[in-house]
């Protein structure tokens, strides 16, 4: 067997060439002084893997159109094994990855490793740097979302301000200043058609030059004999990739990539807000105005950029110890400081959301669906904490039989009286009678009757905010007046798709005096708690279309 | 960092141990982009909706025997998506009045077949498969009975309902 194995092993060499070629490039000599400040490049490099592996998984079900790319990636998520999961990886790794490449220049960048003759190393390294980063912009509306949207558009407006370029950038991108079906088009395939082939390029050029060149030794390696790649280097470059792999896989589970609601042009109060890696920026326009606002946008970081292109012919002192490098090491600590401050800045800044309840997006939305009667009814499952003793779609504690189970399921009348009088009614029951009113029960009884294995999930999603608004919205009788997803009177205007028609602020200042804001309106004024008035309003700018 | 072992015998093991880390660490990240990746590519979507039942005509329509073929309209899942296409049914009330109704493709290699009035059989033109009127083969390539349609008549209305594949004779 093993001779076979071996005689296998020695024809394909033969054939290919691959095992000399693997034993070279493993059996490299590398400086005495190799050790862990060199793992952030194999680091990188594997990162761009797990990227270009969990991006095509996630292309594989995903719709490259504004028509269809919310809806797929929804998919992904609330219908997929694991789609979360591998969304979650794509997501935070291309955070990990801008901090990998960044730590990997910094240490290049504090032992002068960029010297001659290592100049080209250097810049295919900034290069590829402005290709990860490429990605980031580019990624970021994929999701089309609003969050992706109204990124994109300011992104492609500073691109359009570019000194004499601007506008033909702005065509480039697919559209004057507006964000469309071209531009989603354009992103797309710069993100999986050509930038993924650039980098490889890109990547075997900077490992060709760190190979042609020799690892950057320090000084003092001349005198020590060198030392080989594989085992030991590679072993510390392996346990660099498996501490960033397992941070990254805990961000994946433990962290929920939100996604908004889809994106919607015509919103007028949506805040734009871009990646955190690139927050320094939008704070640096933001110290500009007026016409110096290109400076900002534009001539800074397009300065910074050929600053970093330069830094080996700025710096063209001999090679010296790291701990000697002062300069340097203050450059850096400058320059982060910098970039902190302005990151800050640009946190402490956001605007808090207009209490607008986030709704993820990312999760079943099937709540949306239930009349405001039935989303009550799921308050007081939840208050009466049913799932105690019922399982419902297989989920909670087997002690009473599971809900979602339409034979158990009588009329409406017969559930009132056995939520009354269990044992009663169901001879041998051991459950506890219930303690609410008619209307309540009601309530719990048309959301029961309702349930089944499919919506099961709605129990679980439907977020506070919008049972705590519908029971509210119940106790105040609103359906006498008002339709919601198909129920109640047409007195007043139907109230799905308000977040459409009004603002937050309308909608809670129209409570207290609807003749005010709607001078024929016969709607008397609610005095609600402010809680009570935050959810309901919540709840009924949740209301889908 | 010393530069590997005094000793032959304890730079081996070291040796071995480095060896040894690397594969089984990348063995573990494979695992653990694999496993996902293949759950993620190879389970059906989670939200299996019940087929909804849909209205297709009156029993009344039918002649006892004479397989009719109707059309209907129906939504389905396709993906993240929710498509209302037009489905087609070979229905056929037996003597007894009880329904049945059949999928419009051969079980063969799934063309589409017909009632042939004269021999009293369901052909398929492809490749010859014919099939009797409760769906049986009885002839040609077909490898199982034609597949039947969840069927009920409530009142004098048939609703139909999900595809069943049917097993293999």
């Amino acid at each position: 067997m093993r001779r076979r194995w071996h005689r296998l092993n020695a024809w394909l060499d033969n054939r290919t060439g691959i095992q000399t070629a693997v034993r070279n490039f493993l059996y490299e000599d590398i400086p005495a002084s190799s050790g862990w400040h060199q793992v952030f490049g194999s680091v990188a490099i594997f990162l761009f893997l797990v990227q270009a592996f969990t991006g095509a998984l996630l292309a594989f079900n995903y719709a490259p159109t504004p028509g269809d790319a919310y809806n797929s990636l929804r998919y992904i998520l609330t219908e997929l094994t694991a789609g979360r999961l591998i969304r979650g990886l794509h997501h935070w790794g291309a955070s990990l990855m801008i901090v990998v490449v960044v730590l990997h220049m910094v240490q290049v960048f504090l032992y002068g490793a960029y010297k001659k003759p290592r100049e080209a190393t250097w810049i295919a390294g900034v290069v590829l740097l402005l290709v990860t980063l490429a990605y980031g912009l580019t990624g970021y509306l994929l999701p089309w979302d609003n969050r992706a949207y109204w990124g994109t558009v300011v992104a492609t407006q500073i691109a359009g301000q570019a000194p004499v370029v601007g506008p033909y950038l702005s065509r480039l991108l697919g559209g004057g200043g507006a964000v469309g079906v071209v531009t989603f088009a354009r992103f797309y395939g710069l993100h999986v058609l050509l930038l993924p082939p650039a980098t490889l390029l890109l990547i075997g050029l900077h490992v060709y030059l760190v190979r042609k060149h020799g690892v950057a030794p320090a000084p003092g390696d001349e005198l020590v004999p060198a030392k080989k790649f594989y085992p030991q280097q590679v072993f510390k470059d392996t346990v660099a990739v498996a501490v960033a792999f397992f941070l990254l896989f805990a961000m994946a589970v433990a962290v929920r990539v939100p996604l908004e609601q889809l994106a919607d042009p015509t919103d007028t109060a949506y805040t734009p807000r871009p990646e955190w890696y690139f927050l320094f920026l939008f704070q640096t326009l933001k110290l500009f105005s007026g016409p110096l606002e290109v400076v900002g946008s534009v001539v800074l970081p397009g300065l910074a950029v050929l600053v970093l292109i330069l830094v080996p012919f700025i710096d063209r002192s001999r090679m010296v110890k790291v701990t000697r490098r002062f300069a340097a090491a203050a450059f850096v600590l400058l320059t982060a400081i910098g970039w902190a401050g302005l990151t800050a800045a640009a946190v402490a800044t956001t605007p808090q959301e207009p209490q607008t309840e986030a709704i993820d997006f990312s999760a079943p939305t099937d709540w949306m669906q239930l009349s405001p009667e039935e989303m009550a009814g799921v308050a007081y499952f939840r208050q009466e904490n049913c799932k105690s003793c019922h399982v419902v779609g297989g989920q909670g504690t087997p002690v009473g039989p599971d809900l979602t189970r339409t034979a158990i399921h009588k009329d409406a009348a017969w559930m009132i009286q056995h939520f009354k009088r269990p044992s009663i009614v169901r001879p041998g029951s051991s459950m506890p009678p219930i303690q609410l009113t008619d209307a309540q029960l009601n309530s719990l009884a048309a959301f029961l009757l309702k349930l089944n294995a499919n919506n099961a999930t709605a129990l679980d999603n439907a977020p506070e905010f919008a049972t705590q608004g519908a029971l509210v919205y119940q106790n105040n009788h609103c359906s006498g007046c008002h339709v919601v997803n198909g129920v109640g009177a047409k007195v007043g205007p139907p109230l799905n798709g308000l977040s459409k028609r009004e603002s937050r602020g309308w909608v809670e200042e129209h409570f207290a005096n609807p003749q005010k804001l709607v001078p024929d309106s016969i709607m008397p004024a609610y005095r609600l708690s402010p809680k009570d008035l935050q959810n309901l309003t919540s709840y009924l700018m949740a209301l889908p279309e | 960092m010393p530069n590997g072992s005094t000793s032959p015998g304890g730079s081996l093991t070291r040796r071995n141990f480095y060896v040894g880390a690397i594969y089984a660490i990348g063995a573990l990240i494979s695992a653990a982009l694999g496993l996902p990746a293949a759950a993620y590519l190879l389970f059906p979507p989670k939200a299996q909706k019940a087929d909804e039942w849909i209205d297709i005509g009156e029993t009344a329509r039918l002649t006892p025997d004479v397989p009719s073929e109707m059309t209907f309209r129906r939504n389905r899942v396709d993906g993240w998506k929710v498509i209302s296409e037009k489905s087609t049914a070979w229905v056929v009330k037996g003597a007894d009045h009880t329904i049945t109704a059949f999928g419009p493709q051969c079980t063969h290699l799934g063309c589409a077949y017909h009632w042939d009035d004269g021999k009293n059989v369901f052909l398929c033109p492809c490749h010859n498969s014919l099939f009797t009127i409760d769906g049986k083969v009885k002839s040609g390539p077909a490898p199982r009975p034609l597949d039947r349609y969840d069927v009920k008549v409530e009142g004098d209305q048939i609703l139909i309902g999900g595809l069943r594949q049917s097993e293999a004779s």
